[in-house]
């Protein structure tokens, strides 16, 4: 069946189909002729039939399949029979731990080894071969050209398309307003964000008929100056229902018991805004706990340098000089919560903040006072 | 044995009759069967990405069963002990109970964000690979824009699955994106209001990028990944140069049997290595992430691989806010996040245009280009690699000041320094490099390889015997012109001196066959 290169160069034209005496790969030939083919080489990958080599890599292939049936067997086997319910914490002496390697090694190695076995017989076995075929690149021929545009101009005639303008115009005259129809219920998305951004929970003409707020932690425990220890933070939410949820995004503070030389430093830099307002109480001073740059939490409190630090994106504020950023993308400072302790010797806000707290947005209203520097 | 043999002949000759009877299948099928394809593994990569996809709409199906996108606040009472008792959504409920309480639901899950990776990586180095050989110059731009989409879409569609979990990193991911979106100028905030019902994060988010995750983009991508492997048919795929290959040929083998074996061979190959990986490396352990509260995150919060170049540039950039008092700020992260990813989609798309414009070569090529052999667009190629490099390690620039004890400070400076400076460096580099390569193709073309032999003449002059490609003129020089193929730069490249060190733990020394022409070439014949 090895067909040389020079016979299958010669053979430009045609076989005659009819004839009787051709062979099947002729009659195949033919078909790669039709589709502009040629060999170049092609001939067995094993010049014998039935030799010992080749009877070796059919036996390598075949048992490559069985093995992939085994795996899959133990796979299949596993899933249903292996323990896999978790039971909490347990050791690697337990099953359940193991079944999930147990599954995907089973499976994965079924796939790999008929993987291996298709490529090796694909590789190893099938003839060698090289081939060209035309490529009939670029476009059509000049015929079929022409006669597709004079196609195209019929239509367009028949519809009358240059002929009647007035038609074409009014089409797409309805068609503007039609287009927009169709993406029109796309609008039922679109809410007005009115004061999301600038009102949060800590607003008690809202949320707590105009009685000041009082801070509490997450478990809801008020909180007292006693509560948080010199050098000490705590994260409060407003005492509200749900205010320490994620329905108050904006709302989650960072309570500060600074020592007293950082809280004299903080006073000597107070901005005149939170002055007016003493928004400071003794050495407690209360930052917004969302970064002013995209939003994560700026959690992480340097007790040293003082500084607050944004794992998300690395910005750092200045905690004795109104959390002001000092390093990494943040433009803006913690806006600060004002406090005091109420007659019960609890924590309030006495206002919401005095800037919108949270990342910067496109309206953001930009107040002289945050440029006090 | 040879009545059988003919009547199972005969049965399956009537059972294409009867196909082709209905269907007239006898010619499209001989065409499809006898299709050439050139090969060479770099164009197989693609296909990396092709598999992984089906994959993922196996293995996405399989969680989609059971993963329940709400946002309702339930209490956990599942089996995994730490988190019981915790409020959280049902959202992220579900996806514990899929990673304890449905059997084998960790390993589809682990399957799921694997095949993701691989996805996006082989799309990644598959797009390296056009670009670097110039495969995406006529006719193919339209491909090399699907490509590009298929990447884009790809992106939001993983950043959007590993968002639904509700768990605190996917949270945390959602939260940089509001602040990215309220950054647009005019719609920011509107656009934000409309993705989260209101205020971020609201109670319908989830449920929104769940029906964009497990349809739209989905169906997307499936549209666009037909068209892409339909073109590539219909083009036909491009080839290396080399013997008998040109502009106006395929040279390879079969698509029957030949090139389909290779394809199940190693579609079943990515198959099964993604299924080993899913069950023997964990990925994105949710329950240690807990429920995604607003004022809780950790340190190390890094996002997929192929997102985080974008959140390095988000890091790097700058305290930059323009602000037109009293109304409108235009925040720092609109540079890097918005502006960064538009022309991250845009000029690669309007790539294959400029070069057409800028080198007015405006002919259609099917033979690729060795990089070398277009230093300007290799360059410009590695410039961007490394742009993109140092932004996705400024991307976990904590990690990397954690743990090689670097100050953090010091990583964001050299982010913001080395963005600037490498890419030029790196274009540089690699234009000389390329030059270089070029030169030695050229230098061997006409002098010949070099042998290793060192010789000393009478007059105790040192040199090194040449083996020329071809046969000399009197100066000892070879017209050989360079075809855009692999020179041939070690002597057993061109058949002589077969390695002298066989063997695997000692050499096995044997004396080669070749032995006659080397004793030639030491002797000075050559």
């Amino acid at each position: 069946m090895s067909a040389h290169t020079d016979s299958a160069r010669d053979e430009g034209a045609a076989v005659d189909l009819s004839d009787p005496k051709l062979t099947r790969f002729e009659v195949y030939k033919e078909g790669l002729r039709r589709d502009d083919i040629e060999i170049i080489h092609y001939e067995p990958r094993f010049a014998k039939p039935g030799t010992k080599a080749e009877k070796r890599m059919e036996r390598i292939v075949a048992g490559l399949f069985l093995l992939s049936g085994l795996f899959a067997t133990l796979f299949v086997v596993a899933f249903i029979w292996w323990p896999w319910e978790y039971e909490g914490a347990a050791t690697w002496r337990d099953p359940q731990t193991w079944y999930t390697p147990v599954i995907g090694f089973t499976l994965g190695f079924s796939l790999l080894f008929f993987a291996v076995g298709v490529l090796t017989w694909a590789k190893k076995l099938l003839p060698i071969e090289e081939l060209v075929q035309d490529r009939h690149d670029g476009g059509s021929s000049k015929e079929d050209r022409r006669i597709a545009e004079s196609t195209v101009d019929t239509i367009v005639d028949d519809m009358g398309l240059r002929r009647r303008p007035f038609l074409v115009k009014s089409a797409l005259l309805a068609a503007a307003p039609l287009g927009l129809a169709a993406v029109a219920p796309l609008g039922a998305l679109i809410k007005d964000p009115a004061d999301m951004y600038t009102v949060t929970g800590w607003n008690a003409e809202r949320y707590n008929d105009g009685e000041p707020i009082r801070l509490m932690m997450k478990d809801g425990a008020l909180v007292r100056p006693d509560m948080v220890s010199a050098g000490g933070q705590i994260t409060v939410y407003p005492a509200i229902d749900h205010g320490a949820t994620n329905q108050f995004p904006t709302a989650p503070t960072l309570l500060i018991h600074l020592r007293e030389a950082d809280a004299a430093k903080l006073r000597e830099n107070l901005y005149p805004m939170y002055q007016d307002v003493d928004a400071i109480w003794g050495n407690f001073v209360a930052y917004s706990k969302i970064c002013t740059h995209v939003g994560c939490p700026a959690s992480l409190y340097e007790q040293q340098s003082q500084r607050l630090l944004c794992p998300c994106h690395q910005s750092q504020f200045n905690v004795v000089d109104n959390a002001a950023p000092v390093f990494g993308p943040a433009t803006r400072h913690l806006p600060m919560l004002p406090i005091t302790v109420d007659d019960e010797g609890y924590f309030v806000a006495t206002s919401d903040f005095l800037v919108p707290p949270g990342p910067a947005f496109w309206n953001r209203p930009s107040l002289p006072e945050e440029d006090e520097k | 044995m040879k009545r059988r043999n003919g009547s199972s002949d005969s049965l399956l000759t009537k059972a294409g009759g009867e196909l082709d009877d209905r269907f007239k299948l006898a010619g499209p099928a001989r065409v499809l069967f006898n299709k050439v394809f050139p090969d060479h593994w770099s164009f197989l990569l693609g296909e990396i990405a092709l598999f992984s996809f089906i994959l993922l709409l196996l293995s996405g199906t399989f969680l989609a069963l059971f993963f329940e996108p709400s946002m309702v606040e339930v209490t956990y009472h599942g089996a995994y002990v730490p988190l019981q008792g915790i409020e959280m959504s049902r959202a992220y409920e579900s996806a514990l109970d899929l990673s304890f309480e449905v059997r084998g639901g960790l390993f589809m899950r682990q399957m799921h964000h694997w095949a993701t990776l691989l996805f996006m990586a082989s799309i990644l180095i598959h797009m390296l690979r056009i670009f670097f050989t110039g495969a995406f110059r006529a006719p193919r731009e339209t491909n090399w824009m699907i490509g590009i989409l298929l990447f884009w879409v790809g992106f939001f569609e993983g950043f959007f699955g590993y968002s639904l979990p509700d768990d605190g990193l996917s949270g945390t991911g959602l939260r940089i994106m509001e602040g990215m979106t309220a950054s647009v100028p005019f719609i920011g905030p509107w656009a934000s209001a409309a993705l989260f019902r209101g205020q971020f994060p609201g109670t319908d988010v989830i449920s929104m990028i769940y029906i964009i995750h497990v349809f739209i983009f989905p169906l997307i991508l499936l549209a666009l990944i037909t068209v892409h492997v339909a073109l590539v048919f219909i083009q036909k795929h491009t080839q290396w140069p080399g013997p008998g290959r040109t502009e106006h040929n395929v040279v390879g083998f079969r698509m029957f049997p030949n090139y389909v074996m290779k394809q199940v061979g190693f579609m079943l190959f990515i198959w099964g290595v993604i299924a080993a990986m899913a069950g023997l490396f964990q990925i994105n352990p949710i329950w240690l992430f807990g429920p995604y509260e607003v004022s809780v995150v950790s340190s190390a919060s890094q996002p997929d691989f192929y997102v985080m170049y974008l959140d390095g540039l988000i890091r790097l950039f700058p305290a930059w806010e323009f602000r037109v008092p009293p109304y409108f700020t235009l925040p720092a992260v609109f540079w890097p996040a918005i502006a960064g990813m538009g022309l991250s989609v845009l000029l690669p798309l309007v790539y294959p245009a400029l070069e057409r414009r800028f080198t007015k070569d405006r002919g259609h090529h099917n033979l690729l280009q060795r990089p070398r052999d277009n230093p300007g667009r290799t360059s410009l190629g590695v410039m961007v690699v490394v742009f993109w490099t140092v932004g996705a390690v400024s991307g976990g620039n904590d990690v990397f000041a954690e743990k090689f004890d670097i100050s953090l400070n010091a990583m964001t400076w050299a982010g913001r320094i080395g963005i600037v400076i490498l890419p030029i460096i790196a274009y540089y580099l690699t234009y000389r490099i390329c030059l270089g390569l070029q030169q030695h193709d050229r230098e061997v073309l006409a002098h010949g390889l070099e042998t290793g032999i060192l010789m000393r003449d009478p007059n105790g002059r040192f040199y090194e015997v040449h083996q020329p490609l071809a046969e000399p003129d009197e100066h000892g020089h070879t017209e050989l012109e360079y075809n855009g193929w692999v020179v041939p730069k070690k002597m057993n490249r061109v058949g002589a001196l077969p390695p002298t060190d066989r063997g695997f733990f000692k050499s096995i020394e044997e004396p080669s066959e070749n032995g006659a022409a080397r004793d030639e070439i030491e002797s000075g014949k050559h």
